[in-house]
């Protein structure tokens, strides 16, 4: 049988491979985003898993409304991102730092 | 006529102010005759009402008068009010001020007519005269107050009326500082009257003070009698105004302004202020033995020491005021024996023959062009006949000649301070007694150093300045200081209150002595218990004004003051190798009291400079190196560094670096959560 | 057993595409990954019977979120393998907070106060159950309005990102439909009158 530990411990892998993700690919903005991405994921792991051991349907709702938030989310960036390259011929992070203090 | 009316002593106390808004804004528009006509009109017609409200209460019959002419503010059922309390004391005063105050304007007119501020000097009296009157027929603390402060600040603008004078700036000062000792002292008073008693009508304080005399004060563990507490603390605001030891150290310095002035504060207003507070809250001070013997110490000190001051100098102004400084010594000694009535009797005759000498002194100082040192004066007698015989006459009163008015008054302080047997009367009379001796002494050292003997302002050389006696000379007198040239008697401005002024020297002891001292003059206004009533034991004895000096003729106190003048015959006129003789021999005693008892020294150089090294400690170290260095300057920079750093660390611009912080926070709450939630 | 069997396996998959998408070299791999990543997810949530869901993040995600990446990965021209550098440079800080990650996750699971029972299986559905049905009767009723706001989101979104990447080039020449339908005669044909030239 598969307990709610098994899930969360899933999860939580996930999580820490996507913020180990977004230490090491630190430079790339796309996996940075595809990272940001896999976290979402793995908090709606979460949300599945509970509303599915708790019999309550409210956790998928809100996994449907993550999932609506970080499609639009991922469509902004990318278009961010598009506009910065043309304008800059680069996606490097360290090149952006205009808000350096 | 049954009541007094309101508006008739609105004017008495408006018109001076009136007058002196008018000469001070307007001084230019109305030239120097319109300032002194508008102002001496308006003390005129004010000093005729107030000898008709005197003649209302004495003689008419009229009822005292006790209410609000104005109600400013009623804060939590305080009322701050403007109201005349206006029974047979205040008439007495207002009388006096306003006579003494009218003399002063019209001999201004001679005494200033050569200064630039001429307009300027007659404003600053008559807003003198303004605030004594407010002062004096207040019926609340509040006005007291307001009157108190005033004759403060005008006192204040007086001495430094030669603004341009190093000397005079560093009097007015010093005499408001030390002042502001005593009205501190006066400010607790009115506030401890007001905690206890819930008002500030003289009434309501009044009628409360027995129950008050049960009332406690705790300070910490210490019970103090609360009445005792506010009476000690009225009176030190009665020391600063009244210049009572050791408050006193402004008076002398205050000679610094015009002669007028001098007479004005030293004579008839300002310096009485405390005595006549002390008198009118004779209601409360009778309930309080302690205070009374506080008092008594105090102003027989007072009395005696001072009066030694007057022997040294050499000023004829400072000779005068250490005078005024004994007399009012002894008007305290005899409030401090409950003599309330003699004190007030002696301030009202001091005011008649204290004003003449000073305004004597300041005639001979006119005709001695600007000349202020008596060891350059000497056989004026000749010279200037008015004012050395008016002169005589005010020195007379002032030693208590039998007849004159300062006999009465004197004699009866002396013989009541006898009579009380509170704590400290016999020290108390012994000093009024040796000071006897010692205002003779001085008086008439003065007489005959200024009016007798041999003309030492012949010989133009400064010989006096070898004595090393640190006496200004006044800068002013430069532009006419012609030594040597002769001296000549005064204009009949200068003169005729001087005549005007000896006239009630002489005579109003002999008719008022009687009513003032003995009868029942003050009736309500005063207010003696049972057991204190010195002056009533003394009025067993009265058997008019004639026996009185008759009797006073062969009393020790007399003596006393012969020995006195014959001393001062002895060394001054007669061999003043003599007295050179013994001043060396007492040399350490003279140092003293060249030195005044160093009080001025202590002052400087423990009081203000402790208060300076206070300060400094505290504006450096406190100030500027705490509170500016360290919490504001020293926050800011700590911002400013915190800032800088995180500026180049924290905030790279990188998206990288935010996004580690978000995740390390992450962690961190997390792990917080783990551990403390 | 057989569902104990497909979980582990699609975990492992998941876990391994996850790293993937962190370590690997070329960034279509990583997309392909992170797609791979989704589609193993979506396996794993049909076992939870999320069944609505999981079809949504297929289609949402690798249909449509997923194929925007990968093109935008080929169609910018980027240099990946300079951004690869320093790769290891931060990568220990990385793994370190991973794990204090996960073990903090795991003692917030663990933790008793919380009430969690993480032994629990889920009760069995009724055989007639629809994850759609019940789904879509929650959303309409309860969260409608907070299912408005979401479409209302997308909308902005979209709007948001033609804006931003729509880019007009100098000197393009495109059709102005209302000026062609309001054109008159006059404007296009001018009649000129000149007097004939003489032979030469």
């Amino acid at each position: 049988m598969i307990t709610l530990g098994h899930m969360l411990t899933l999860s939580g892998v996930l999580f820490a491979l996507a913020v180990a993700g977004i230490f090491i690919n630190r430079k790339n903005v796309i996996l940075l985003l595809m990272c940001i991405e896999l976290l979402l994921l793995a908090a709606n792991f979460n949300f599945i898993a509970f509303s599915r051991y708790l019999g309550d349907l409210d956790g998928q709702v809100f996994v449907f409304f993550v999932l609506t938030v970080a499609a639009a989310e991922a469509a902004i960036g990318l278009a961010i991102l598009v506009v910065l390259f043309r304008q800059r011929g680069s996606i490097n992070v360290e090149d952006l730092n205009e808000m350096k203090g | 006529m049954h009541t007094m009316n309101e508006n008739v002593l609105l004017a008495i106390v408006l018109l001076p102010l009136v007058a002196a808004v008018v000469a001070g804004l307007f001084g230019r528009a109305i030239g120097r005759a319109g300032a002194h006509t508008i102002t001496i009109a308006a003390v005129g017609v004010s000093c005729a009402l107030s000898f008709y409200v005197l003649w209302q209460v004495t003689v008419a019959g009229v009822p005292a008068f006790d209410g609000p002419a104005y109600t400013w503010l009623v804060s939590d059922g305080v009322r701050m009010q403007v109201g005349f309390l206006v029974d047979r004391l205040t008439a007495l005063m207002m009388a006096v001020v306003t006579f003494v105050s009218l003399c002063v304007h019209v001999y201004t007119i001679g005494y200033m007519a050569e200064d630039d501020g001429y307009q300027r000097f007659f404003s600053y009296i008559s807003l003198f005269t303004f605030a004594m009157l407010m002062l004096v027929m207040s019926n609340n603390f509040m006005q007291l107050y307001f009157g108190w402060e005033a004759v403060g600040v005008v006192s204040y603008l007086l001495i430094g009326f030669w603004y341009k004078r190093p000397t005079a700036i560093f009097a007015n000062l010093k005499a408001f500082l030390v002042n502001r000792v005593g009205d501190f002292g006066f400010v607790l008073g009115i506030a401890g009257v007001l905690y206890y008693v819930g008002s500030l009508d003289f009434s309501d304080a009044f009628a409360a003070a027995p129950a008050l005399a049960q009332e406690s004060f705790h300070i910490g563990q210490h019970a103090v009698p609360a009445l005792a507490l506010i009476c000690i603390c009225l009176f030190v605001g009665a020391m600063g105004k009244s210049a009572q030891m050791p408050l006193h150290v402004w008076l002398p310095d205050s000679m610094e302004g015009p002669t007028p002035i001098s007479a004005l504060i030293h004579a008839a207003t300002m310096v009485t202020a405390g005595i006549f507070m002390v008198a009118r809250m004779s209601p409360l001070f009778e309930h309080s033995e302690v205070a009374l013997s506080f008092v008594l110490v105090i102003g027989a000190t007072t009395a005696l020491f001072m009066g030694l001051l007057g022997v040294v100098n050499n000023d004829i102004k400072r000779v005068v005021a250490y005078s005024t400084l004994s007399q009012l010594g002894y008007m305290t000694v005899a409030l401090g024996a409950s003599a309330y009535g003699a004190a007030i009797f002696h301030l009202m005759t001091h005011a008649f023959f204290k004003a003449l000498l000073f305004l004597a002194a300041g005639s001979v100082i006119i005709g001695m062009h600007h000349e202020q040192d008596m060891r350059r004066m000497g056989g004026l007698a000749k010279y200037m006949p008015v004012t050395a015989v008016t002169c005589w006459i005010g020195a007379l009163a002032l030693v208590g000649t039998p007849f004159f008015s300062g006999f009465y008054s004197k004699d009866a302080i002396i013989e009541a301070v006898g009579e009380s047997h509170r704590w400290g009367a016999t020290y108390a009379y012994w000093c009024v007694l040796i000071g006897v001796f010692v205002t003779a002494l001085y008086t008439f050292r003065m007489i005959f150093l200024t009016f007798h003997g041999p003309e030492r302002f012949r010989n133009a050389a400064h010989a006096g300045h070898a004595d090393g006696d640190a006496q200004e000379e006044p800068d002013t007198a430069s532009d006419h200081g012609h030594h040597g040239e002769a001296p000549h008697e005064t204009p009949l401005v200068v003169t005729g209150p001087l005549v005007a002024l000896a006239i009630p020297s002489l005579i109003v002891g002999f008719f008022t002595a009687g009513p003032v001292l003995f009868g029942s003059y003050f009736q309500e206004s005063i207010r003696v218990l049972e057991g204190n009533d010195v002056l009533g034991e003394i009025a067993r004895e009265w058997h008019g004004p004639v026996a009185f000096a008759l009797h006073g003729l062969m009393a020790p106190t007399f003596l006393l003051a012969l020995g006195g003048a014959a001393t001062a015959w002895l060394f001054f006129l007669r061999s003043p190798a003599l007295a050179d003789g013994v001043a060396r021999r007492l040399a350490p005693l003279r140092t003293l009291l060249v030195n005044k008892y160093y009080f001025d020294w202590f002052n400087e150089n423990v009081i203000a400079a402790g208060a300076r090294l206070i300060g400094r400690g505290l504006w450096k170290g406190g100030d500027q190196a705490v509170i500016d260095g360290v919490v504001v300057d020293g926050s800011a920079a700590a911002f400013d560094r915190i800032a800088a750093a995180s500026r180049f660390r924290l905030q790279s611009g990188y998206l990288y670096s935010y996004a580690f912080w978000m995740i390390i926070g992450l962690a961190a709450l997390l792990g917080w959560f783990l551990i403390a939630g | 057993m057989l569902i104990q069997i497909l979980f582990y396996g699609f975990s492992l998959v998941l876990v391994a595409a996850a790293l993937g998408v962190i370590a690997a070299r070329n960034p279509v791999h990583s997309v392909l990954s992170l797609v791979l990543c989704f589609v193993t997810s979506a396996a794993i949530w049909l076992l939870f019977e999320a069944e609505f869901l999981a079809v949504v993040l297929v289609l949402v995600y690798v249909g449509a979120v997923m194929v925007l990446f990968l093109f935008v990965v080929m169609m910018l021209n980027v240099d990946f393998e300079q951004l690869r550098g320093g790769f290891t440079r931060y990568a220990w800080l990385g793994w370190i907070t991973a794990a204090v990650v996960i073990v903090e996750i795991v003692g917030v699971v663990t933790a008793k106060r919380l009430g969690v029972d993480v032994s629990r299986g889920a009760a069995p559905l009724p055989a007639d159950y629809s994850n759609t049905e019940a789904l879509g009767h929650v959303l309409y009723t309860e969260y409608v309005y907070a299912f408005e706001l979401a479409g209302m989101l997308l909308l902005v979104a979209i709007v948001a990102a033609i804006t931003l990447t729509m880019r007009r080039r100098v000197g393009l020449k495109v059709q102005n439909v209302s000026r062609q339908v309001s054109v008159k005669p006059g404007d296009r044909v001018r009649l000129v009158k000149m007097p004939a030239e003489k032979r030469q």
